[in-house]
């Protein structure tokens, strides 16, 4: 076991390494001038040229990435173009907001997914299991940050019941959170109802049922363990599309986390924070699949055995990644 | 009579037809896709208005005879610009699903073809790709492309690569281990020939349900990205951009939100379903 999370941690390292060179990358060879957007109109050609050498923008690109990489390394991950603030100090300042956002829409996503998804394939072919994929589907389709819009427009604004934004209180956090666990609590219902509709039709089930075991116990304890696993991979990859999905939600309801500095950065190219923050997210993202792999070797015995016994070779499924 | 006709091998188009004509709700979602593609085609035969003529002496107007839907803080007709818009998202959703599944399939193929370091190489280089969240991705490549149409459809384009890349690849992996393959193999069937007959048929369907899906998904991405600014500029009218102008007057004028986002899950909603309908359409275990 500590072998399989020494191995895959490693593979965290040559991963984060390619982030950098491809976000170096997307920089270079896009046009956009930071130098001219810093130093605005007024400044004459000849200056704007001193601090773009100043900058290090008419390096060639593996000297950039050099440099980059030369700093990131000696724990220096920049100063912003536009505050000249250190990037390192603002993100660690602004991510417990994005984090916490994250990790509630996730777990808001899976306590409200995981039942529905049970009930749905409990009850199916009834009007309840329609009424349940109906709705799902329906959140999945909606655009999160219109659906955002009108509940602001009717819980804050004609209820007055919650504020409008800002996260002073836990009752700011309420609508961020809901409107960005909705989709994704109706993606892992889709696929808790499938999982354990298919789970059902195995043989084990028809054992355990022929044996006289209490349907309950079937249902709880058979069908449900085995159907949960393949939950934790969506888990991992849904948390991406949460990480992704924080910058609109952030920048809504006016959460000063990483996901709008990404957004202000991004609008007025600053280089060092919009590298740094890619990074940055990306980094969380690793990690976070490093945990939902290393969870699911823990959940599933087939997998754990793997690593266990090495007397075969193990063979490692490539995880499929779902689309929400 | 009938019998000899019916023994005739039906395409494998007809046969999926027919099993989709069974499933009333994808009929029905086929039918709205294809209306919102005609109205966008057809935008500006249809609309009452263009999307920027500006009227000052009726703002905010309601709903009316004149204007079915009211209009904006510009007076503009807000039903022709939902109608203008529709070519918009649609390219969003449409476009960059083509791209991401053309470059996608060739490089799933050649992945899943060759096997051995090429297929390492693609699929190391996708780990890495998904390690950025995808929408992150996305907002990165449009934000630095230069915010304007083509740049987001291009950007969710090329930040959607690896789903289909992955799809092709897997498919065909497990294709070319089959029995059917194998026994054309042992009557010394040509490789272009079992690539086309047999290959090809077989990993196709899962891409169809796939693309059907990731359009709706796109059309999701690409109005978001238009809500940030990223998408469509001024004065082309884009559902998502539409919410995000209608954002600032929203105390007073609620419902010019609204109508954007009911056409954004209306077509969202459609691909959805559809790809649904599809999925078991092509399912050859559910034929009878």
């Amino acid at each position: 076991m500590l072998r399989f999370i020494i191995k895959r941690l490693l593979l965290v390292i040559p991963t984060l390494l390619g982030i950098t060179i491809v976000v170096q990358l997307f920089i270079v060879i896009t046009p956009g001038d930071p130098a001219r957007l810093l130093a605005g109109n007024q400044v004459s050609e000849e200056e704007v040229e001193e601090l773009r050498e100043e900058m290090g923008l008419n390096d060639p690109f593996l000297v950039r990435y050099g440099n980059y990489m030369k700093n990131l390394l000696s724990g220096n991950f920049g100063t912003s173009y536009r505050t000249k603030s250190s990037v390192l100090t603002e993100m660690l300042n602004r991510f417990p907001y994005t984090l916490l956002l994250v990790c509630i829409s996730m777990l808001l996503a899976v306590v409200i997914g995981i039942p529905l998804g049970i009930y749905a394939a409990t009850h199916q072919y009834s009007w309840k299991d329609n009424a349940a994929i109906f709705g799902s589907l329906f959140c999945v389709s909606m655009p999160s940050f219109w659906f955002a819009l009108m509940l602001i427009q009717a819980l804050c604004v004609k209820l007055k019941i919650l504020p409008v934004a800002g996260v002073d209180n836990w009752k700011g956090w309420i609508l961020p959170c809901f409107t960005n666990a909705l989709a994704y609590a109706a993606s892992i219902a889709r696929q808790m109802r499938s999982n354990l509709l298919e789970v059902i039709r195995q043989d084990f089930i028809s054992t355990a049922r022929a044996k006289g075991q209490t349907e309950n116990k079937v249902l709880y304890k058979h069908a449900l363990q085995n159907a949960v696993i393949p939950i934790i991979m969506t888990i991992g990859s849904i948390f991406g599309f949460a990480l992704g999905g924080s910058l609109i939600t952030e920048v809504i309801f006016g959460i000063p986390g990483l996901g709008s500095y990404t957004i202000t950065a991004l609008m007025a190219r600053d280089y060092p924070v919009i590298q740094t923050s890619v990074l940055f997210l990306s980094t969380v993202f690793c990690i976070m699949l490093l945990l939902t792999d290393v969870a699911f070797a823990i959940v599933d015995p087939r997998i754990r055995a793997q690593y266990v016994r090495r007397a075969k070779k193990p063979e490692k499924k490539e995880p499929e990644r779902s689309v929400a | 009579m009938n019998e000899t006709v019916s023994w005739r091998k039906k395409s494998r188009f007809a046969e999926t037809w027919r099993q989709l004509k069974k499933n009333k709700v994808a009929v029905i979602c086929l039918f709205v896709i294809i209306a919102v593609v005609l109205i966008a085609i057809f935008a500006p035969v249809i609309a009452p208005y263009s999307y920027e003529k500006q009227d000052y002496s009726s703002v905010y107007a309601p709903p009316s005879a004149e204007h079915l839907l009211g209009t904006d803080g510009l007076g503009r007709d807000i039903l022709s610009r939902l109608i203008y818009g529709a070519g918009q998202s649609l390219q969003l959703g449409v476009i960059s699903t083509a791209i991401a599944s053309v470059i996608g399939i060739i490089i799933g193929s050649i992945a899943g073809y060759y096997g051995g370091w090429k297929d390492n190489l693609i699929m190391r280089f996708f780990d890495i790709y998904q390690s950025i969240p995808m929408f992150l991705l996305c907002v990165t490549l449009a934000a630095v492309m230069g915010p304007s149409l083509n740049n987001a459809t291009l950007a969710i384009g090329i930040g959607m690569i690896p789903g289909p890349a992955r799809m092709m690849r897997a498919s065909i992996l497990s294709i070319r281990e089959m029995d059917y393959v194998e026994s054309a193999k042992a009557i010394n069937a040509h490789s272009s020939h079992i690539i086309r007959k047999y290959i090809v048929p077989n990993a196709i369907a899962p891409l169809i349900v796939y693309v059907t899906m990731s359009i709706g998904m796109n059309v999701l991405a690409g109005g978001a990205l238009s809500f940030i600014g990223l998408g469509a500029q001024p004065p082309v009218p884009e559902w998502g951009a539409m919410v995000s102008d209608a954002r600032n007057i929203m105390r007073d004028h609620g419902t010019l939100a609204l109508y954007p986002g009911i056409c954004i899950m209306i077509v969202v909603l459609a691909f959805n379903l559809l790809g649904d309908g599809l999925r078991d359409a092509l399912d050859p275990r559910l034929k009878n």
